[in-house]
Parts: structure tokens; sequence; C-alpha cells
């Protein structure tokens, strides 16, 4: 499959290094010119592409949104028409500011990216964890003790792609709802920083 | 990456860092702000004592750290050691004016014969932000363009420089200058490749400040900063590992002492942050294969030495005294440091 990643960040990077090591092909962009991130591409993350973010949005059968909430108007969204998205991000106050700077009252920040994609399929995954445990935690298919990652998202079969997506990672996919029950998966929340097993992270979120 | 002959390894330095976190006495009274900062400037005296290369202070805006100003202590902790490296961990710049910061660390290295080091960094924490007037959506850029000012101060001579974040100086000279010429000034790096490539392009050492997860994932980052400074043509630096741990006389009693005590000051910061409260589990497995160095001062040994290894580095600064420990407690641990754990990681990486 081929992965598109916004955000060359430290959440970016980690992504792009378990999509490859589960023999993805990855391109990654950072806010500006590839060049910037062209070393830190070539050292940390060996064999990905370092691209502008309009070509990782256009090239991804996967896009993964891994850039600061707040930069959201950033994304290219004619480059994601209907394409398949995965949303990574958190609202972060130390990064983002004030909430309702970025997200209106009573949204949940993936409604509000979904509200701005409006021509993509946007689903909430891979946030709730810390990037050095997404790191450290990746097990085969079938292993005891294998981390799950929650997946909200409004259809079917987006919640299945990315569920198949996220076992090649090495995790458990587990769907919650719909995107709007991504809620709980935000800091603050209880699924926030939730790094556990399938049934640990079923019990904790009452899926 | 290329393992490194024996020989490289005689100059490791290893280090103390402390944010001053409020000790608790033999009654379990909590010590006031001052005593805790008093507190401090024992821990640092018996460190010098005991050959501890450096010590660095953090700087905190909140009230379960006793340390805002840290070089008003480390002024205080130069007038009564002879040795010991006197560092911040971090000094928060973008917050900070680049001028009364080396004004400050200047001063700092005339008091201390040459021993001060600035470390710089972004900081993880934010409350200094609106306490100072400054808006977190500059974020980026505050810290962007004070590096630039701060890094071209050092030169110690009349600087012209125009930004957004702070008046313009034309030709102005500042004081006073140090008697070696340039302050000694490293860069706190959590793992933001961007950070690293900045660091790498200013030439400052590189303290990467590694609080989670396995040691080894920062290999490759290692590895970026090497590469950036050759394709940069600056000077590659011994590079620092800045990790959190808790020493006592065995296994059990460090644990006990120091699980609690994490997981307090760990909440008391995620709640404002969002986060969940700091499991058991996730402790454990820290001390056992991820960043956190607790145990007997063999365990701990065992640990800082195979980091050094993996990493390659030079400098290790343990982070000390999370939470609200007994100031006993930590006197301890500074003893078994600077007796037994430094010198066995030293015999530890010259059998490597």
């Amino acid at each position: 499959m081929k992965v598109g990643i916004l955000g060359a960040g430290k959440v970016g990077v980690v992504l792009a290094q378990l999509a490859l090591k589960a023999g993805h092909e990855v391109c990654i962009a950072g806010s500006g010119d590839p060049a910037k991130i062209a070393l830190s591409v070539k050292v940390l993350t060996p064999g990905a592409h370092a691209v502008a973010k309009e070509e990782a949005s256009r090239e991804g059968d996967i896009v993964i949104l891994a850039l600061p909430l707040s930069k959201y108007p950033t994304i290219p969204k004619d480059a994601l028409n209907g394409k398949l998205v995965i949303d990574a991000m958190n609202y972060w106050h130390e990064v983002d500011g004030p909430r309702e700077d970025t997200i209106p009252e009573g949204a949940t920040s993936s409604e509000q990216i979904q509200l701005f994609l409006d021509t993509a399929r946007v689903v909430k995954a891979l946030s709730h964890m810390g990037y050095h445990e997404l790191h450290d935690a990746p097990l085969p298919k079938g292993t005891e003790g294998r981390k799950a990652v929650a997946i909200a998202g409004d259809r079917q079969e987006d919640i299945q792609a990315v569920g198949g997506f996220i076992d090649s990672l090495g995790f458990d996919p587990l769907p919650i709802g719909p995107l709007k029950s991504g809620f709980v998966l935000e800091p603050g929340q209880a699924g926030f920083g939730m790094y556990a097993d399938k049934e640990t992270l079923q019990v904790a979120l009452s899926v | 990456m290329a393992a490194k002959n024996k020989d490289t390894y005689k100059d490791v330095t290893f280090g103390l860092t402390t944010f001053g976190d409020i000790p608790v006495d033999e009654n379990g009274k909590l010590f006031t702000h001052a005593a805790s900062i008093r507190q401090v400037v024992e821990e640092a005296v018996l460190a010098d004592k005991l050959g501890v290369d450096n010590i660095g202070l953090g700087e905190h805006h909140r009230p379960d750290f006793s340390i805002s100003s840290p070089e008003t202590i480390l002024a205080g902790i130069a007038t009564r050691t002879k040795n010991i490296t006197l560092a911040t961990a971090v000094t928060v710049l973008s917050s900070d004016d680049p001028v009364r910061v080396f004004q400050r660390f200047s001063t700092l290295d005339a008091l201390s014969n040459g021993r001060a080091q600035v470390i710089l960094g972004r900081g993880s924490f934010t409350e200094s932000f609106p306490l100072f007037g400054y808006d977190l959506r500059d974020y980026n850029e505050l810290f962007e363009e004070k590096v630039e000012l701060f890094h071209a101060l050092l030169d110690e001579k009349p600087v012209s420089w125009e930004g957004q974040t702070r008046a313009a100086l034309k030709d102005a000279d500042v004081y006073p200058k140090t008697e070696k010429g340039r302050l000694d000034v490293a860069i706190g790096v959590g793992g933001s490749p961007e950070s690293v490539i900045r660091a790498a392009r200013y030439g400052f050492q590189v303290v990467f400040a590694i609080i989670g997860g396995k040691p080894e994932r920062f290999a490759p980052y290692v590895e970026l900063y090497k590469h950036a400074t050759e394709d940069l043509g600056t000077p590659t630096l011994p590079i620092a590992v800045h990790s959190p741990g808790f020493i006592a006389d065995t296994d059990e009693e460090a644990f006990e002492l120091s699980w609690p005590n994490y997981k307090l000051m760990w909440d008391s910061v995620g709640k404002t942050r969002g986060w969940p409260p700091y499991s058991y589990e996730q402790f454990k497995s820290e001390v056992n294969e991820g960043s956190h160095y607790v145990g007997s001062p063999e365990t701990v040994a065992q640990k800082i030495a195979k980091t050094i290894k993996t990493l390659g580095a030079e400098r290790f600064d343990l982070v000390y005294g999370g939470g609200n420990l007994p100031a006993s407690a930590r006197m301890k641990m500074i003893k078994l440091y600077g007796e037994k754990v430094i010198p066995r990681v030293r015999e530890l990486l010259k059998e490597s």
C-alpha cells in the first residue's frame, strides 16, 4: 500500500518508520520545501520519499495527518478529494493555543477535520498513544499483550480498510463507533493515553 | 550505529539534574519552596564533593517545582563548589530575553571560574508564556529568532539584530564578557528532527531528553545529528543523554520510593495536559526496559552503561527527585550515584 504522511515531526517520523517496517511505500511531507526534510527522511526513515504535501496527499492510498492540529487549514484539501484519511492529530494547548480558535464549541477535533476536508473520508485513529509507545509496541498478530488502536469513523468500509492497515503496523484494531465517538480518544478523556491490549481498551471505552 | 572503541569512553561525564521538586522531612512534612531551594544547594555541594561532573537545574513556573530562576541558585552553588559544571536543564529561551540570558550566564561563569553551561530548550512546559506575556501561537518563531540572537551574542562582540519578537539591536555590546571568550552552550532536544538539525546548524551540543520508551529509539537521531553536522560543516560534538531515575541500596527500595513519587509528579503535570493517570505497568516497563534508571547502584550502572554504548553518548545526566521524596533519600541517592554508580559505569565501559 502507498501511505502518505503529512507532518514530519515526532509523530510523523514514528508512523513512517512503522509503515516502512510493515512493507508499505511511504511519502512524507513537512510544512514546506521537501528539501528541508530530505536529510531527516534519509536518516530516520530510510526508504521513504520526502515530497511536497500535495504529492503525499495525491499519492497515498491512505493519507495520515500528523501535523499540529491548528495547522489543518494548510492541508491541501483538493488533493485529498475522495481519499481515505487517518486523523492522528490531537488538540494540544501548548502548540495550538486556545481550543476555540481551532475547534468550534461542541465539535470534536476530527469532526472539524472532516468538515474542512469535506470530500475526503476521515477516520480517527493512531492518536491516543504516545509516539514512543507507538514506536516500541508493534507485535505480530496473535501475540499475547499486543496493543490495540481505537478507530472512529462513519463508513464501515473505511473502518475496515484502516483496521487492516493498523493490523499491518502491529496493533489490534478496535472500532469504537462513528467519527463523533472519537471524543473519548481526545486528551483528558477516557481513551487518551490508553496503551493497552484490545480487551482492556474495550472495557475502558465500554465498546 | 558504529561501535566505539573503549578509549572513546574515557571522557564520558556524569551529571545530575533536578527541577527542585518539593521534598519531605523525616516526619513526612513538605518543605517550603525556600527550603527546597536550599536543599538543592546542599545536594549540589555533595555532588561536587563526590566528583559528579555537572548539576543541571530546570526552569518551571508551577507549585510542584521550586526552581523558576535556576541561575540564581546556580550562583549560590557556584560560591560553595569547586569543580562541578553548573548547567540549566533547560533555559526556556522562547519566553526569555537572549540578552539577559547571556548576561546572567556570563555572570554565573564569572562567579564559578568558567563552570557555567546554558542548556537551551523550547521546554515542554508552557507556563512561562502567559506569565511573561508571550503567545503560545508564536512558539516556533520565538525560539527560532531568539536562538539566532543568542548565538550572535556568543561571539562577545557588538551585535546588530532585527526581528519580530524583540526590540532591534544596533551595535549593542553586552557585558560582562567571559574570561574564556565563549559561553558553553548546549541545546535540549526531545526528539523532533527539526531541533536536531537546528543544534547542528548552530554548532551546539545536543542533550537528548529521553524520558520514556527504549533509549535505542534515539539511535537514528544521533545519526541524524552526525549527518547534519557533516553536511553543514559544523563540529560533531559529543552527545548527551538526560533521563529520570532513582537509586537506593536495593532495587526494591528504589522502586518503592520512586514509584508513588514519580506518579505524583507525572499526574500533577498530566492533569493540566489531559494525560491519563500514570499506571504501575507503565512505570514498571520504563524501569525494566525503558528510560527510567531506578534500582540499586549495580542495576542503574548496568543500565546507564548500556545506554551510553547504544547511543555512543559521552555524557549522562540523571534527573532525580521527582515527587515528594524524603530529603534524606535524595542525599543518599546522590551519595550512591557518586560513590558507586559512576565508578561502576566507568568500569563497565572499560570492559567493553
